[in-house]
């Protein structure tokens, strides 16, 4: 993506001078739109671009928490308890996890990041009793040392699978698709094929990867829960199975979840990021987080196994309000990506000048495909990646899951609950009639909840 | 015959006319937990075994991690001898889907037929199946080696990342579809290629490593009478002119 994506919402000296001539910009062909089919035009190739979804979809800032007052007592903030402890998978594996706080850090592979930067998610989580993942690309040994629980994807690829890896992990994800391109495999482009990334994933160096978006070895749920019962019987039974879906159908595809052996469901709404997919893709997708979480939610109710089988929710998580509104919707845990990312530096100001080397601007920058990231996160040059200290890096996420779940304690003791998990949807009302009728909570000062007769 | 070093109590040892050293699991008595966690037992010892009446279960022999011999006497289902490692399997009947998918070393021989997906992801070792194999044979393989008998279906090798795959009979259509540096050795008819793999000249190399192949297996076709099916590179990197391939 290119500077000329600059939101015009906000009025810069050039809008102003351009209404006081009496110009006026097309809505439908706005500039992004402009630059992005001149780009088409000239290269004859789609735009291919990091993040999630960049559109306004309605979202958690959309919902507000009601607080205690008269019919409720809320409880005493840094006096009483609320407690933020989650255990993970012990619906049929004999080792659950039993995390600290329950914010996770979501799947980035090694290959689309630093190694430094995933020694630094790693030490991090680690630091504050939560658990970190792998993604496409395999386990690196530094990666398994740094988390102390790590959960393991499992691919449509298979890059670098191995059953040791597997036999090492704390849980193993079986990813089906992610939130910013339910339906797509993922993609490395050659930049970031160094000869390591290149070596662990069976792959001449250099290349443009396109991996696979199907499992090679099974179809369907009925395929899957043989597959499922494979794992189990690989790890003797062990280790918590995820079943991670992109979000699209998540009623149906959390109740196909379950009936194939999921110990945990992980949905990843529209606005969870990516290291490299087609823009259209990004954009066009998949439907946002909160239309998500409801739908998940009734699914495991009516199957009598909401918190049984746990509900991880992603895409769009940025604050302990999202954490707690994202609970109070029915998860169990939240997990978190771009987030993540930002913590450590990525799209800081500091690095501003480079950003506009690179045609992006702070804040704007999405090139993660590329490799030349200079916050030393989403590249294999080693030389930017030594700007990203791994030590330091680890204490800004620790510091920054902390504030998370501080916040949502603040939040839940509010509500008067003295564990996250107790907040729910009766705690929330929708500034939005979208909203209302996508979180299922009422308009706020009103009864209504679009779709509901009363 | 020797019984297991921690004998589950639902595995039945029982005399047969195997050698006196051989642990047989019989799968009407035992499940295929049971058996799964005796060759995981980091305690074991025993190196010979023999699986009666798999009657098609999933899942069977899944993650061995050391060296044994095995024999399993009949038809096996999904996922046989998955993530396989070390270990020399022979199945006397068929297989179905994903057999010995991810195999990282050893071997597994199955005298039958085999369903799809043959090896899928694996990453070493070699797998040899007498009769048929279905649809995707091979798919995404990373270095196994595969020798089929009989014919291979449609989309083999899709998306072949690296090791050899030989195929006696007929390959059915878009072998070898967005392939990487996977070898493809092809005796019978190919229906169709897929998009990015293309025919090359058969060398001395090639020759011999056929040949090596082919004996690994235990056949004596002549490798002279192959042909050879690799990656044309050409969707190695994103370029416009290539749009209609993606």
């Amino acid at each position: 993506m290119t500077v000329t994506d600059l939101p015009t919402t906000a009025p810069s000296p050039a809008a102003a001078t351009a209404a006081q001539l009496g110009l006026r910009e097309s809505a439908t062909f706005d500039r992004a739109t402009i630059a992005d089919i001149q780009h088409a035009a000239a290269t004859g190739v789609y735009d291919i671009r990091g993040w999630g979804a960049k559109r306004r979809v309605p979202h958690f800032d959309d919902l507000l928490f009601l607080g205690a007052s008269m019919s409720r007592y809320p409880l005493e903030g840094y006096r009483e308890r609320c407690d933020t402890d989650v255990v993970l998978g012990d619906r049929h594996a004999s080792k659950p996890l039993h995390l600290d706080i329950p914010v996770t850090i979501a799947g980035m592979s090694f290959g689309a990041l630093s190694a430094n930067a995933k020694e630094a998610l790693g030490a991090g989580a680690s630091a504050v009793g939560t658990s970190t993942t792998t993604g496409d690309g395999g386990m690196t040994p530094e990666e398994r040392g740094h988390s102390k629980t790590l959960v393991y994807q499992y691919l449509p690829s298979r890059y670098g699978m191995n059953p040791d890896d597997l036999r090492q992990a704390d849980a193993i994800e079986v990813v089906l698709g992610q939130g910013a391109k339910p339906g797509g495999g993922g993609m490395l482009l050659g930049q970031k094929i160094t000869e390591r990334v290149a070596a662990m994933r069976t792959l001449p160096v250099g290349i443009d990867q396109r991996s696979a978006c199907r499992h090679p070895d099974w179809t369907g749920p009925d395929d899957l829960e043989i597959k499922i019962a494979e794992l189990r019987e690989l790890t003797n039974w062990e280790k918590p199975i995820y079943i991670k879906v992109g979000a699209s159908r998540p009623y149906y595809d959390t109740a196909l979840a379950v009936k194939a052996g999921a110990d945990v469901v992980v949905v990843d709404g529209m606005q969870g990021g990516t290291a490299a997919t087609q823009q259209v893709f990004i954009e066009n997708v998949g439907i946002p987080t909160l239309a998500a979480i409801p739908e998940a939610v009734r699914a495991l109710q009516e199957l009598g196994l909401h918190r049984k089988v746990q509900l991880i929710v992603s895409g769009g998580i940025r604050t302990g309000a999202d954490v707690a509104k994202a609970m109070a919707l029915g998860a169990d845990a939240v997990a978190i990506g771009t987030a993540a990312l930002i913590a450590l530096g990525d799209n800081s100001p500091k690095y501003q000048a480079e950003y506009a080397a690179l045609g992006s601007a702070a804040g704007y920058y999405d090139d993660f495909q590329d490799g030349r990231d200079p916050a030393g996160i989403s590249t294999q040059d080693p030389e930017l990646s030594a700007r990203l200290d791994p030590v330091e890096g680890g204490r800004r996420i620790a510091n920054y899951l902390r504030v998370l779940t501080m916040e949502a304690q603040t939040i839940a003791r509010a509500c008067g609950k003295s564990n996250l998990r107790h907040l729910e949807p009766e705690d929330l009302v929708a500034l939005t009639v979208e909203a209302a009728a996508m979180a299922k909570v009422p308009l706020a000062g009103t009864t209504w909840i679009p779709g509901t007769f009363q | 015959m020797t019984a297991l070093a921690h004998e589950p109590a639902q595995i039945t040892t029982e005399t047969t006319a195997a050698t006196e050293d051989t642990t047989v699991v019989d799968l009407a008595q035992s499940s295929v937990r049971d058996l799964n966690q005796a060759l995981h037992d980091p305690a074991s010892t025993s190196t010979e075994w023999l699986v009666r009446h798999p009657a098609g279960k999933h899942n069977i022999a899944v993650g061995i991690d050391r060296a044994l011999t095995m024999t399993v006497e009949g038809n096996v289902g999904y996922f046989f001898a998955g993530m396989h490692k070390s270990a020399d399997i022979t199945v006397t009947g068929n297989a179905g889907q994903g057999l010995a998918e991810n195999i990282m070393s050893g071997r597994v021989h199955v005298k039958g037929d085999a369903s799809q997906a043959v090896a899928a992801t694996g990453h070493g070792g070699l797998v040899v199946v007498d009769g048929n194999a279905s649809a995707r044979c091979g798919i995404s393989m990373k270095g196994v080696d595969i020798v089929v008998g009989g014919n291979v279906g449609h989309m083999s090798a899709f998306m072949a990342q690296a090791g050899r795959l030989v195929v006696c009979g007929d390959a059915g259509d878009s072998l070898g579809d967005s392939l990487y540096e996977t070898r493809i050795y092809v005796k019978g008819t190919v229906k169709s290629l897929g998009a990015d793999c293309v025919e090359k000249e058969m060398h001395e190399e090639h020759l011999a490593e056929l040949a090596q192949l082919l004996a690994a297996a235990g056949r004596d076709e002549d490798p002279a009478a192959f042909r050879r099916y690799g990656s044309a590179r050409t969707l190695y990197h994103f370029h416009a002119d290539n749009s209609a391939a993606y």
